[in-house]
This record gives structure tokens, sequence and C-alpha cells, in this order.
């Protein structure tokens, strides 16, 4: 009985092949959003993992000073008993790109901290190796893929470790120190309590200030941003593939109504038909979930270069290209693909469930409307906007940003149906003559069956235009502020100090000016950071893009007596014109805040010649060039000629501004990606839907055509609905989008990355998105008007002949 | 290339007891560019108390046998490792000079261990031999002189606070300081001071406990003194309460007997050194310590002085859970002489 009841129900996909695609499709997509998402954020999360377990992610605290920690400091505290372990971080200029260098005390650190470490104690490892590691040249110990970045450089001998994340190296400290040309020991981990009588830290050092460790090692804080949008991107595509499944499993067991009440009374129990039918739907869970995993995948090795290339700019945060993923991300693939199968199906098998025996096996074309269920989403949809509404009054965070969005998004979703009734209603209105009465009133019919494929269009076009509008707000205030910023036509870095002398004495009678670019690691207010040297010339005072700004600003800058500090250091600290920042040897006056996108680390800009004072060592062989525009290439080629430069280190502000862009570009192909996939997939949910009510919808197409009206035309009035409701639900995504575009840019950047951007409405592009929705209606419209206009006569007539 | 740089690479290397003790490649190999010791050398003071750069491995080594004031017994290890990793070499960070710290307090139901690694060079350990000064991190000896010094060690668990004296000489082992260690001739330079009186403090346990007793300071510097053969040591300091005092050891050898060494100390400090097979030692008894079977009982024999008592360990469980493990606690003795002493035991993996 069992088999010959598997046979019939299977039968059913062999009939409908199509609908076995869809099933499988849907759920395939699903997951591959999904897990293809998951598999680029753990790929990402590793590499912090390993940047962060590395070096004193066990610490109890971290001290620092101003200009780091004094050597005799460290001496002081260990001492004194305190278990306390320099590292020394800074940037080494390569070829290949900035170098993360930390330096470490290898007699310090605890055990197991350097990579490699956990090996074994075998013969044959001397002191040689440890000793090449601590005297000079030193040796500095790099991931496998960041030793072939350096190939040919002439920085310390690298050694391969696994473990180091990418673009960084250790080296031992005093490596380190002559490297970045320092002599204190940047900053002190505490490793654990000190010994018993150690005096309190305040007596020993009351210059160090002591901070949790995880205030240093912000780069999983400030990435989680990203990754939450990659998760909630993802999470979006999974539910939007859910609705597919959704109808595809819907109209596989309306239709099969007939089937389960012959095989009920043939003596099947429930019990039995429901368990062979769980079987089936795990069978294909799993079929699909393996072939979503697969295409995850793939999807997620296409796209990590992008995701590392938007890390890397973003934030400075090192992923490797590449993708290895273990066997527990394959199941997790599988697992959310079979509970993804079982949200979807559990009303179906419920309604199988509790299907009485002997009721007409007659497939319910919908549900009635009820105004009560409507009042409910109504209720529902208020809900959620009142917990929008507390996320964004009452919480700060990234997550109550997520949260705001999230909420606005279900809110407007569950709205979604509720408006369209009353709109429908309202066009019903204004029908005349009995046809289009019936074209309202089928319409408004049909409101709760296609319901689902709806809300997910609205949320795919909304996300379409908030995403858009704000990496397209973003990419217009970039560009502004490159031109703004690169004012200079020519930038040339020298070899040494003394080459610039000579590029400078060659250039002067040669150029309008000549605006030195001095620049030093350092910290500010006790977190590390950068701190530039800004030349006194109206480039800067003209153009330099200023967020906020005290009266005088660019006198008091370049008379040495107040700072400019970047918008991210501002928003993170708190500190704005009129509060003051502790730079090495001085508490400056703030008099400006300027944005500084795509960069990731705090910045404050001193008048030059207080530069000079401050860091006497600062190298001095950048600068910019003002000339006139139809100079430049020749200048150029001369200074490549006559100093024998390499040509990456005299670029022209045209190149500078279109590599810039380039990179900002990538960095949003992944969204981009996204986007489509997204908008892919809510096309897909509307076209199972139209399907699963266009075979259900016979009873109530057969009156009308017998009343009259052709196949032809009914099957065109079908499109025309579903292009009416793409439109309609196009009209409902503007207003969400913009909300949406406002929260990512006013809300979330702010959080993420430290600015905040204004917004620009780009209408032509929604155009393309109403066009593109359009078109998505129409071809899932066009298949079941096209079977609609081809069904027989006697089809239609069998309605009228048989109790069905 | 694969990155061997590691710290425990710098552990191993700084580690002359357990590179010795487990034929650990750099030490058991020869001696290199480092100096080698000579007989006939002696020694000179106070300099010969400051390091030895030009050899690979010393220590400064101390024990000590203490009574609470109910009695109870109460050991204390301090001792100073410099390891150099090269001849000459670079001031500051590259310093090829790497010092290790052991400390440890054992009493009959208590034993704690701990350690500190630093580099020479930039301030955090090293010795100066006048005024005397010995430290790594906040554990020190420091004197006015050798003969007077305070020692001190604290860890988040424990802590000591000794002061040391005593009128008596130096007292060079081996042939005036020139100290065998095998057949095949791998020697080292050996003093010590076994006549300190000791008085102090113990915090242990939340609490700080005044203690009396004895130390004994080893002085050892060499650059190979290991034959390759050789897989770890017994070695015994005894206090007997005669007033003699006793060093001997037992070098274990797969390739055969072990090599025993030892020197008698009149209590005036006047040494008589005895070469292979005059001193013996036998394992009476073993314990399971820390997954390993460790001798804690041992009869112990100089025939030419009518030695022969039995050695048993104050607290079995004396084993020292460092970057490299070994067994080092206080003894009782009894038999032909009664007394008080230190064994350490290393190579027993």
């Amino acid at each position: 009985m069992t088999r010959a009841a598997l046979q019939a129900l299977l039968s059913h996909w062999v009939r409908a092949p199509f609908q076995l695609l869809t099933l499988l499709i849907g759920l395939a997509t699903a997951t591959a959003l999904w897990s293809g998402v998951q598999a680029i954020n753990a790929e990402a999360r590793k590499s912090y993992d390993q940047a962060a377990s590395g070096i004193g992610a066990g610490a109890e605290a971290v001290l620092t000073a101003e200009g780091g920690v004094a050597q005799a400091t460290f001496i002081r505290l260990r001492r004194a008993g305190w278990p306390v372990t320099p590292v020394l971080e800074g940037q080494i200029d390569t070829p290949a790109g900035p170098l993360r260098l930390l330096g470490l005390d290898a007699f310090t650190l605890p055990a197991g901290e350097l990579p490699g470490d956990a090996g074994g104690t075998g013969t044959g490892e001397g002191a040689a190796p440890a000793l090449d590691f601590i005297t000079p040249p030193g040796q500095l110990l790099v991931a496998p893929a960041t030793e072939e970045d350096l190939a040919g450089t002439d920085l310390p001998p690298r050694v391969a470790a696994q473990g180091v994340p990418p673009g960084t190296a250790y080296a031992d400290l005093g490596i380190a120190q002559r490297l970045l040309d320092r002599d204190d020991v940047g900053r002190l981990l505490v490793l654990g309590p000190p010994a018993i009588g150690a005096p309190p830290l305040a007596d020993l050092a009351p210059e160090l200030s002591s901070a949790a460790p995880d205030a240093q090692a912000d780069l999983g804080r400030l990435t989680d941003s990203f990754h939450l949008n990659l998760t909630a991107f993802g999470l979006l595509s999974f539910a939007v593939g859910l609705f597919i499944v959704r109808g595809a499993i819907g109209l596989a067991f309306e239709q099969r109504r007939q089937m389960f009440r012959t095989l009920r009374a043939l003596g099947l129990s429930c019990a039995r038909l429901l368990s062979l039918l769980t079987a089936e739907l795990l069978i294909l869970a799993l079929v699909a979930g393996a072939m979503g995993v697969a295409l995850g995948w793939l999807m997620a090795s296409l796209l990590i270069p992008d995701v590392a290339a938007t890390l890397r700019g973003l934030y400075g945060a090192r992923v490797p290209g590449a993708l290895t993923l273990s066997p527990s991300w394959w199941l997790s693939g599988l697992a959310i693909a079979v509970l993804g199968t079982a949200v979807a199906a559990a009303a179906s098998l419920w309604r199988t469930a509790a299907m009485p025996l002997l009721a007409p096996a007659q497939p319910r074309a919908w549900a009635r409307a009820s105004e009560s269920a409507l009042r409910l989403q109504g209720a529902a949809a208020l809900a959620c906007l009142a917990v929008a509404g507390i996320a964004w009054g009452g919480f700060d965070g990234l997550v109550a940003g997520f949260v705001l969005l999230g909420a606005l998004l279900v809110a407007a979703a569950l709205l979604l149906p509720v408006a369209l009734h009353l709109v429908l209603g309202g066009l019903a209105r204004t029908a005349r003559g009995p046809r289009s009465e019936w074209f309202w009133a089928d319409t408004r019919q049909q409101l709760p069956g296609l319901g689902l494929a709806l809300m997910a269009l609205l949320l795919a076009l909304s996300t379409n235009i908030g995403v858009g509008t704000m990496v397209s707000s973003f990419r217009l205030t970039f560009a502004g502020w490159l031109d703004q910023r690169l004012a200079a036509e020519l930038y040339v870095r020298a070899d040494s100090d003394a080459q610039g002398d000579e590029i400078r004495a060659y250039l002067a009678p040669r150029t309008r000016a000549i605006l030195p670019i001095r620049s030093v690691e350092a910290d500010l207010a006790g977190v590390a950071g950068e701190i530039v040297g800004v030349a006194d010339h109206p480039t800067y005072s003209e153009n330099w893009p200023l967020v906020a700004a005290a009266p005088d600003v660019w006198p008091r800058v370049n008379a040495g007596r107040a700072v400019l500090v970047n918008e991210q250091f501002a928003r993170r600290t708190g500190r704005w014109p009129g509060d003051t920042v502790a730079l090495p040897g001085w508490d400056a006056p703030i008099a400006g805040v300027y944005s500084d996108y795509g960069n990731p680390r705090p910045q404050a800009m001193v008048g030059l010649d207080r530069f000079a004072i401050m860091f006497p060592d600062a190298p001095d062989r950048q600068f910019g060039l003002r000339l006139d525009p139809g100079d430049v290439a020749d200048l150029r080629a001369d200074i490549l000629d006559r100093f024998g430069l390499p040509p990456d280190q005299v670029t022209d502000q045209a190149s500078v501004k279109a590599l810039s862009l380039s990179v900002f570009d990538r960095t949003f192909t992944v969204t981009a990606a996204l986007n489509v996939l997204t908008l892919g997939v809510a096309g897909l949910a509307i076209l199972t839907s139209l399907l699963t009510i266009a075979t259900m919808r016979q009873p109530q197409l057969a009156p009308v055509w017998a009343l009259g009206l052709t196949r032809t035309r009914l099957a065109r009035l079908e499109v025309l609905r579903a292009l009416m409701l793409a439109g309609l639900t196009f009209l409902a995504a503007i207003p969400v989008g913009l909300v949406l575009a406002w929260v990512l840019l006013a809300v979330i950047n702010v959080e993420a990355f430290g600015w905040r951007l204004p917004m620009h409405l780009f209408p032509l592009d929604w155009l393309r998105l109403l066009a593109l929705s359009a078109l998505a209606a129409a071809l899932a419209a066009a298949l079941p008007a096209r079977r609609l206009s081809r069904t027989p006569p006697a089809e239609l007539l069998k309605v009228f002949a048989h109790e069905r | 290339m694969n990155a061997r740089i590691t710290r425990r690479t710098l552990l191993l290397s700084a580690l002359p007891g357990a590179a010795m003790a487990q034929g650990f490649a750099g030490l058991g190999a020869g001696s290199g560019d480092f100096a080698v010791p000579q007989p006939g050398t002696g020694f000179a003071f106070p300099r010969d108390h400051g390091p030895h750069p030009d050899f690979r491995i010393e220590w400064w080594y101390v024990t000590a046998n203490l009574a609470m004031p109910d009695g109870t017994p109460c050991g204390l290890q301090w001792t100073l490792f410099r390891s150099a990793l090269a001849t000459g070499g670079g001031a500051g960070w590259a310093t090829p000079q790497a010092w290790l710290g052991h400390a440890a307090v054992t009493t009959p139901e208590r034993h704690m261990a701990a350690e500190r690694l630093a580099r020479g060079g930039i301030g955090q350990a090293g010795v100066t031999a006048a005024p005397f000064d010995a430290w790594i991190d906040d554990w020190r000896m420091s004197g006015p002189s050798l003969s007077a010094v305070r020692l001190q060690a604290a860890t988040p668990d424990f802590a000591y606070d000794l002061r040391l004296a005593t009128d008596r000489p130096f007292v060079p082992q081996g042939e005036d300081g020139y100290s065998v260690k095998s057949a095949e001739g791998q020697a080292s330079n050996y003093y010590s001071q076994p006549f300190y009186a000791a008085d102090g403090t113990v915090t242990l346990d939340g609490e700080t406990s005044r203690v009396t007793g004895r130390a004994w300071l080893d002085r050892e510097w060499s650059s190979s003194p290991l034959a390759r053969t050789q897989t770890g040591w017994d070695w015994f300091s005894l206090h007997l309460d005669t007033g003699e005092k006793v060093m001997g050891f037992r070098l274990r050898d797969t390739g055969g007997a072990p090599y025993t060494s030892a020197t008698w100390i009149t209590p005036d400090g006047t040494p008589t050194p005895y070469g292979d097979g005059a001193f013996s030692a036998e394992p009476l008894e073993t314990a399971q310590v820390a997954g390993r079977d460790i001798p804690v009982r041992w009869r112990v024999r100089l025939s030419d002085r009518g030695l022969d008592a039995e050695v048993a360990a104050i607290n079995d469980a004396a084993w020292m859970d460092l970057g490299f493990p070994y067994w080092e606690g206080p003894v009782g003795i009894g038999g032909s002489h009664d007394g008080i002493g230190y064994l350490e035991m290393t190579g027993y993996d």
C-alpha cells in the first residue's frame, strides 16, 4: 500500500515537471543565497579571528600612552611584578601596498601566541632561527600569500607561517622599532593578575591609560556592520526564495487533493499519508539543498574577491580572496533548506491533515479575503512600526539600526495587501460596465493568493531602491569629495628626503606651488592613527571638504594653534570643534572636521610648521604640485625621466580619481549582484504564484468565458492584471525604498563607517526598475496566460459538466 | 621555509637543564664558538659571581630548606638561568642573551612553581657582580655581596622574601671548580655556597609565615656540559646534621652505567671531590607524578665517608610543570646520617 501510495504521489511530479523544476529552483536559489552569504561571512570572520586571536586576545587590559609607552615604563612594570608584554604596531609602505607590522616580544608573550608555536619540540630546532628572529636584520613572520606579495622587496627576510593574518607581518619588537623608526614599545597588554605585593599601576605609571582589549582590536566590530549587511541581504533573499517554495508546494498539494482523498478512501491512514508527504518533501529539500549549497559555493567564490576588496577599501581589513569551507558549512546549508521547506510546507501539511475524508476535494481557489484577516495584518504592521520607532528613538548602535530597517520592511510588506485592497476597492468604484466591474472584483479576490508574491516583490523592489539610492548618493558625494580633495594636479613621491629636496628645487620655477605632504603614525587620544601636516595654501583652505568648522578655521590651523580631525574620529569619540584631542605632546584644540571617506583610521591635520616641530624626523618626500592642467603630462614625463622614479610615484590627479572611483565601484559590486539576484527571485515568486492560481481559477473563468469573453481576451486581462499589480506594488515600493535609503545613509552608515552622507534621488533608476519589474511580472503572467488562451473549450466546459 | 621562530624555541634554547637532559640538539651538538671550561682556571671573586657571556649557559641556583614556626618543613627554589643564543652579538633588543627564572615553594601538602622569561640588554633581566644583583622582572637576589643577599620572588599565587647570610667561603666543586660531567670529558665551571643561614617570610594561599633554615647556592657555567648519550640527571645537595655538606649527582646514560660525581664539604668549607663511581644513588621507590614514574626515595652512598643514607621527598608531587618540566623539591635524610636537602631530577619523560 505504501509503495503504491508513494508511486501515486510521485507520479504527480512526472506529470508536472515544470512545477518540480520551480520548486527545486526556488529552494536551491534561496539556499544558495543564504549559504553563499554565510560562506563569505565565515571566510572574512576567520581572517579577523586570526588577526584577533593571534596577539593579545587573552589580554585583560591594554595600556597606552601618548606617543607610545616608553621602553623604560615597560621594564619598570615588569620589574614591579606586572605581567605586561609590548605590542608596537605600525605600517610600512611596500611596493605591494601597505604592510601592517606588529612588533612583539617573544619572551614575555604568552606561549602559543606567535604562529607556529604549537609545533613539537623535536631535535634539530636549534637556537639559530630564534636568534635570526631577534637579531638584525631580523625576520618577518607573514602569511604564505603575503610572502609571495613581498617577494623581491628589501624588507627583512620573510618567513611564511600559518596563522598570520594576510597583509600583516610579525617581527621582534627591536626589529619593528628599527623598521618603524621608533624608540617606544607601542602599547602594553596586561596578560594576567600582578604578583602578590605589586604596586598599583596608577602608582607605577600614572601616564598610562588602561582600556579593555576590544577597544583596540575593533576590526571585528567595524566589519560587523558589513557582515550584518550581507547577512540581512542573505536572509532577505532566503525569505523571498521561500515565497517561491511556498507557492510551488501549495500548488502541488492543492492539485493532489483529489488524489489524497482517493488514497485515504482506499484505506491509507492519515498518519501514513502525512509521513509519505513529509518524506517526499524531505527528499526534495535535500536535493534542492545540495544544489543550493553548490550554487552558494559558486556565488561565494565569484563574489569573495569583491568582498575582500570592499573590506580592504573600507576598513583596511585583510581577507584572502579565496574560499575554504568546512563540512559544517555544507551541513548547515542543507539544514536551512530542510528548515525552509518545513516552514513553507507547514500550512499545506496541516490542511491535508485536517481535510475531512468525505468533503469534496475541491481546490480552494482563494481564501476569502476576509476583512478580519486584513485587520489582523494591519495590526501586525502597526506593531512592527512601533518596534521600528522604539529602535530608532530609544537605542543607538548598529543592531538598533538594522532592527529599525527590518521592522520597517516587514511592516511595509504586511501593509501591502491592506493597501492594495483599499486601492482596488477605490478603483472598483470607478468601474463602468460589467466587464470592468468583474475585472476589479476578480483582481481583489485574487489578492490573498498573490499577496505573498507581491510582498516578496515589494521587499525586493524597495531594497533595490533603498540600496541603490544609498550607493548612488555615496558615489556622487564621493566623486565630489575627490574633486575637492585632489586639488593638486600632480602628486610626487621621492625615494628619499634628499631626492625630495632635489626635485623640489627643480620644480620650483616650473610650477605655481609645491605643497609638501608629510605624515606620521601616531596616537590620537590614545588610539592608533595618523597625523598629517598640511601646507598653508589656498588649495586647502578653498577646497578641503569640511563637515564642521569653527570660525577662522584655516588661519588657526595654519598658525599651529588648532587642528582638523576626520569625521570618523569626530563621530566615534564625540570630539567636535571646540573640543580638544590629545596628540603627542599637545592637547590640540579642534577647529574643524573634514570628511575622509574610505579611511578606516582616525586622522588629524596639523599646520605644516607645527608638524615639522612636532615630528622633525617625519619623512619629507611627498608633495602635491599646482600647475596648468595642460602642462601635467609633459612635466610628469620630465620628472620620471630626470629623477628615475617609478611611474607609480608620480601620479596625476585624473588617474588617482579614476583609481579611487574604480575601487569604490568594486566595493559595491557585491551589493549590486545581490540586488539583481533578489529581484530575480521575486520575479520567480510571482511566476509560481500565478501558476498556482491559474489552474485553480478555471472554475471562475469558465463562467466569464461562457458569457462571451474570448479566451484571448481573458488571457490579455490576466497579463494586464499582473502588470497592474506589479505597478501598484512598485508605487508602494518607492516610499519604502526611500525610507530604507535614509536609514542606510543617516543611521547605518554613521554607525558602521563613521560618516553621514547626504541623500540624492535618482528617479531615472526608478524608471529602469519599474520597467524591470513590469517585465518580470509580464513574463511571469505570460506563461499562465498563454496556457489559458490555449485551453480547449472542452476543458472549460467540463467545469459545468463535472461535479468537481 | 617553515617558521619555527617561536617562543618555544626561544624557551628551549634558554633552558640548559632541559636542553641537556633531553639531548636537545642545540646544546648536545657541541660548543661551537662558545668558550669551553678549562681545568685549573680557578675563580676570581666577586667577578665570577657575575655572568660569563662567552659561555653558552650559566645559572644562579638557590634552594632553601626552611621551617615554619610550627615546624612544618618548607622548601624554596630560586633560579636564574642565562642562555646565550650566540656569542658576542648586539645590544638592546638585539642581544643574544636570554634569561629564564624559576621559582617554587614546596610544603608537605603544597607545591607551586612559576617561570619568567626575558632577554638581556633591555634591563628586564641580568646580573651584576659588585654590588651583587641578579634579577628577572620582580624576582631578585641582591646584596651588598653574594655572602649577604636578599632573595625575593612573587607570583599571583605565592611569594617569598628571605635574607641569606654566611661568613664561610665559596666552595669550588670538582677539581678546583672544574666539574667533569662525563667520561668523555664534558665539564663545567662550578662552585657553591652551601652555608647560608636563611630567615624571612613565605606567602602561600594568602597567608604569610615566618620561616628560618638553611640555603644552598650553586653557580655553574659551561657550553656543552653533557655527552650526547646522557639523558638526565639526579642531583643531591644535602645538609647533614653533623655540619657537613654533600653534593652528589648521577648522570644517566643510554650507553651504560651512570656517571657519578660528589663533593664532601667539611663545616669549615673544605671540599673533597670524588670522581666517577665513588658516589652512588639507587632509586628505592617511585611515585606517579604528572603521569610519570618518578623516584621519590633513594639510597645514597659515599663509602669513603661512611655515608649510607636514605633520601626521601618531603612532597612527592614537587613537579615543576613549566616550559620544560622536571622534579625539584626538598628531601629528608635518614640512615647513617640525618639531615635535610634538595633533590633535582631531570629527563623523566
